[in-house]
């Protein structure tokens, strides 16, 4: 399988969109730095980025490299090789490129501003792992969305819908399912709902490690009630985990099945 | 070597294979043909595994492939599109090949056969259509291993490449290997083929030598029998 993720790797590290990629969050990262001048604010307008950003281009790239790797996907099926381990390394060589590019992109400019010496260090981690998170995510559910559709047009419209869905849609939902269900105890629903998306789970996670109550919001707040700060993140990441573990095993249970 | 008993493989509503049965237990030129849509490529690619059956069996060297891979180390793919990984040159993608299937390669023999030499450090993107066949048939043919699959491995070439490929294609034969081969050009099957597989609505419909079929249908000529064949 290291074999499959190397060359994924190297293919991904030769096409251009890995550093157009890391130019981008480089760029945020200074641009970000330069309008806040301090270091926790920015770490601030930085999560809000993160949590939708990170999430697009997991979900974009993942679909883009499905249907553009279809020729090596064949040639690596007709080799001696196990399908799982095609999929696993493609997978892998996808996301973990995705998420040095974010890691080394974002990281530059606030070493550059001395974020080392800052009391926010651990909140700017707790940011990129959560961004890594979410790459890892995404990229796992937009090839699930790949194998499944074979129309690469049918592909790309359900990869941005499912990536719309979990940013957007899903709050606006539950917005309204609040109003609407006002006059029941929600605590529970509101809870359980956070931890099926995972967008808002890992915002859950770092502000509950930023320990801004104010920004909680209301399923933060309940989060944080429920769990208290600290099992409450040991619980966003185990979830966050699972969000991970479940649709990489689906995309390989699917990719067993396929025709190529 | 290699049995198929009942083999069975729907696209949505297209039945493309209805209960193929053929066994190949000697070493030669098989060649499988059939007109367009017949089902040759789902046939080879189901060999290969890169095509789940809906039913039937499938056995490599006595062992079903049902879940396996390793049987894949002693067949050999050539696709019918040469299609590769556009962002390596010729030389990177030889020697990915080499490194994932772990096998030891003559590719530096079939590179200079095949006159390669020149487009080593081309991108495969940049290559034209003849020229890529030419890489492909190098993977195909670079590992010493006992099944060949070909699936029409003389679209795009050259007349050169072509009396090349003849010359491997036989020279692999004398061997003791065994090659499964697709083609259109029958006058490579006559040349080339010990046996005739062919392939009528998703069955096998004849196998059996040249002789044979042209027994069957009185027919002197390749192309008339199997014109003969299809009224029968």
């Amino acid at each position: 399988m290291m074999k499959i993720l190397k060359y994924s790797f190297y293919d991904l590290m030769r096409s251009r969109w890995s550093y157009v990629y890391l130019a981008f969050y480089m760029l945020l990262g200074f641009v970000l730095l330069f309008l806040n001048s301090d270091l926790s604010k920015a770490t601030i307008t930085l999560m809000n980025i993160i949590v939708v950003l990170t999430p697009m281009i997991g979900t974009i790239f993942g679909i883009m490299y499905f249907y553009n790797s279809r020729e090596f996907t064949q040639l690596l099926l007709s080799q001696p090789v196990k399908r799982s381990t095609i999929f696993l390394g493609q997978y892998l060589g996808l996301s973990l490129s995705l998420s040095m590019s974010l890691i080394i992109g974002l990281g530059i400019p606030f070493l550059l501003y001395g974020i080392t010496q800052s009391e926010a260090v651990g909140n700017f981690i707790t940011l990129l792992t959560s961004g890594t998170f979410l790459t890892f995510i995404f990229v796992a559910l937009s090839l699930n969305i790949g194998l499944s559709n074979s129309n690469k047009i049918k592909g790309f419209g359900y990869a941005i819908l499912m990536w719309l869905f979990f940013a957007v849609i899903y709050d606006g939902l539950f917005m309204i399912s609040l109003i609407v269900f006002g006059d029941y105890p929600l605590d529970k629903f509101a809870l359980g709902a956070s931890l099926f998306n995972p967008i808002d789970l890992s915002r859950i996670m770092i502000l509950l490690k930023l320990e801004i109550s104010a920004l909680l919001g209301y399923t933060g707040a309940l989060f944080q009630k429920f769990f208290g700060t600290h099992s409450g993140l040991l619980i966003s990441i185990g979830v966050l985990i699972l969000w991970i573990f479940v649709p990489v095993t689906l995309m390989l249970r699917k990719s067993l099945k396929k025709d190529f | 070597m290699i049995q198929v008993t009942d083999l069975h493989k729907t696209f949505g509503k297209l039945d493309v294979l209805k209960g193929v049965s053929f066994s190949v237990d000697k070493p030669g030129v098989f060649a499988i043909l059939g007109h367009n849509g017949s089902g040759k490529t789902t046939l080879l690619k189901t060999i290969l595994g890169m095509v789940k059956p809906n039913g039937g069996e499938l056995r490599i060297n006595d062992q079903t492939i049902r879940k396996s891979w390793e049987y894949r180390k002693d067949i050999a793919y050539l696709p019918q599109i040469a299609r590769f990984p556009e962002n390596l040159n010729v030389h990177e993608l030889i020697k990915m090949v080499l490194d994932i299937r772990n096998q030891k390669g003559r590719q530096d023999d079939l590179i200079q056969r095949f006159g390669l030499e020149k487009f080593l450090d081309k991108k495969l993107s940049d290559l034209s259509g003849g020229t890529k066949q030419k890489v492909n048939i190098v993977l195909a043919f670079m590992f010493d291993v006992n099944i060949c699959i070909l699936d029409e491995p003389t679209a795009g070439l050259d007349p050169v490449a072509l009396i090349e490929l003849k010359k491997l294609i036989d020279e692999e034969r004398k061997k003791g290997k065994t090659i499964l081969i697709t083609t259109h050009i029958m006058s490579l099957v006559e040349e080339l083929a010990e046996e005739i597989i062919f392939l009528l609505d998703g069955k096998i419909h004849f196998q059996g030598t040249l002789e044979e079929m042209q027994k069957q249908t009185n027919k002197k000529n390749l192309e008339h029998a199997i014109a003969a064949m299809l009224k029968l």
